[in-house]
């Protein structure tokens, strides 16, 4: 019992003591922003390395979720004689709820453990030890242009994902089962708001991009100087940014649509 | 500052002859003391080394020196400033005016030679964009990797990768420049090379040079002054002649590669008859 005990307040601790240096860090790389103006080449590089990279996969995903719903949404809404509300069954659940979590784990997926795993090697080959020593500060010449480059890229990237996603809807629904195509985009227009609905997206993709480039950065930053460590390092900010996102956007949720 | 912008020779805030002054360094991880109670002195102008058994904190004392690891107790005075009690902008000037060459190499793997050379130059300077290329070719030039300035660090021996480390360690002139284990893991004639390279640039460009080793041979060819530290203490130091004739049974053991003495052959363990006798 005792033993339990321990461990449980020596965890806690631990997970307490971390978060308060993941804050630190962050606080630091704030700091660090205002140094990248004069320099938007290094953002302009890691945007293609974290956002341009990324587009591949979110386009294909995008495109299969949207034809999926379209198919999904056309058999449930047949049964009520409603399917020529299609668009705006897609279009809501991907602007709302499917675009910016999808497209965040996704992005953590690929761009975030590639983050991770890169700022961690740089670790653990000294090579942010040797920048140091050179008078350059890591923070903001590694980790500030990566971390910008993800806050900048996330929100995009869910855009992508949402605009495709209705073409998949579009394509299954009007392409191949027959609704009609005016009714599908009619409605969707009628029924999607640009505030209550998109904005509310947007902003819920761009709180999913800070979270996620955050964790990533610090992983990578914060990683074991081993191999161990950086894969470690790798698979926590898959998790940890799957568990932030899911959870982030049920607070948002609530908070944004929650008085309807 | 200005002047390394300019490209000129290293600059010094003093003409102390000491470049480096340790007093009473302190230092432990966790539990484990590294060093406890440490003197060293750093003289300007010549190739000083720290020698000793594997795991006694040779690098970490270069960290100490960079400002890269706070001691517990005790300072750290480079070129006439304490590197624990300067403020960050400060360290980061002095250590424009240091390097350290890492026993990897520490090369950026997705930049290629040319560009790991113009890396410092690129981040301190505002130079022409011909000066520089020309520039980094006299540095490559000066370790002999001129025609290697377009290959990638993956593409590289590690002799040839702590070359071209060198020569960015040269790009701004320091004053200093710390290397750590630079024989480690190379052959006969990378050794040579590179004790070849650390003796010409520090008596041509007039730096001071501190090699951390435990490669007593290389040592005591190319340094004016050694130092022996095991246990956390420094247990001897003087020129290579001194320490080769030296009483302390450490230094002795250490200079002739003796398997038993002062370090032991045996790790700590309970007596070799009781242990064997339990078993039974």
């Amino acid at each position: 019992m005792m033993d339990w005990l321990q461990r449980l307040g020596s965890t806690s601790l631990s997970v307490f003591e971390r978060l308060g240096r993941g804050n630190l860090f962050l606080l630091r790389v704030l700091a660090a922003l205002p140094s990248l103006v004069p320099r938007p080449g290094l953002v302009i590089a890691q945007l293609y390395s974290v956002g341009v990279l990324s587009m591949m996969l979110i386009v294909i995903s995008g495109l299969n979720v949207g034809m999926v719903l379209g198919l999904q949404g056309y058999n449930t809404l047949v049964d009520f004689g409603s399917e020529e509300s299609l668009g705006q069954l897609v279009a809501l659940s991907l602007v709302r709820e499917l675009g910016p979590v999808v497209a965040a784990l996704l992005f953590a997926g690929r761009a975030g453990s590639a983050l991770t795993a890169e700022i961690g090697l740089m670790k653990a080959t000294e090579q942010l030890s040797g920048m140091e020593m050179m008078a350059v500060d890591p923070l903001k010449r590694v980790v500030a242009p990566r971390f910008i480059a993800g806050i900048i890229s996330m929100p995009l990237l869910a855009a992508m994902f949402s605009a495709v996603g209705v073409l998949g809807g579009f394509f299954v629904g009007v392409g191949l089962l027959g609704v009609d195509s005016g009714a599908f985009w009619s409605q969707m227009q009628s029924k999607v708001d640009l505030y209550d609905d998109i904005l509310n997206g947007v902003i819920k993709s761009v709180v999913f991009g800070f979270v996620a480039a955050w964790i990533a950065v610090f992983e990578g930053y914060d990683a074991v100087p081993n191999t161990e460590g950086v894969s470690r390092a790798t698979t926590r900010t898959v998790v940890h940014t799957a568990f932030a996102v899911l959870g982030l956007d049920f607070i948002l949720t609530a908070l944004m649509f929650g008085n309807e | 500052m200005q002047a390394v912008r300019q490209g000129a020779l290293p600059v010094s805030n003093n003409n102390d002859e000491l470049i480096v002054k340790i007093r009473g360094l302190r230092f432990a991880h966790g539990a484990r003391v590294i060093f406890d109670g440490v003197d060293i002195d750093i003289p300007r102008g010549k190739i000083t080394s720290i020698m000793g058994p594997s795991g006694t904190g040779k690098t970490t004392l270069l960290k100490l020196i960079g400002g890269q690891l706070q001691p517990n107790a005790g300072s750290v005075v480079v070129d006439g400033e304490d590197v624990n009690k300067i403020s960050r902008d400060a360290l980061f000037r002095l250590r424009k005016r240091m390097s350290l060459l890492f026993q990897t190499g520490a090369l950026f793997t997705d930049l290629t030679v040319f560009e790991n050379v113009a890396f410092p130059l690129r981040e301190h300077t505002r130079l022409p964009e011909s000066i520089l290329r020309d520039l980094v070719l006299m540095k490559l030039e000066a370790v002999g990797l001129r025609g290697a300035r377009d290959l990638l660090p993956a593409e590289l021996s590690g002799g040839m990768a702590r070359r071209v480390a060198l020569a960015r360690a040269i790009a701004l002139d320091p004053m200093m420049i710390m290397y750590d284990e630079p024989f480690t893991g190379q052959d006969p004639i990378t050794v040579g090379v590179i004790m070849q390279l650390i003796r010409m640039l520090n008596d041509t460009l007039g730096l001071t040079s501190i090699i951390v080793s435990h490669d007593v041979h290389e040592l005591t060819m190319i340094c004016d002054h050694m130092y022996m530290i095991s246990g956390g203490k420094v247990v001897g130091h003087g020129t290579p002649g001194d320490m080769a004739h030296s009483e302390s049974g450490w230094v002795r053991q250490f200079m002739a590669g003796l398997p038993d003495g002062p370090v032991p052959f045996h790790y700590p363990a309970p007596d070799y008859a009781d242990d064997l006798l339990a078993g039974a």
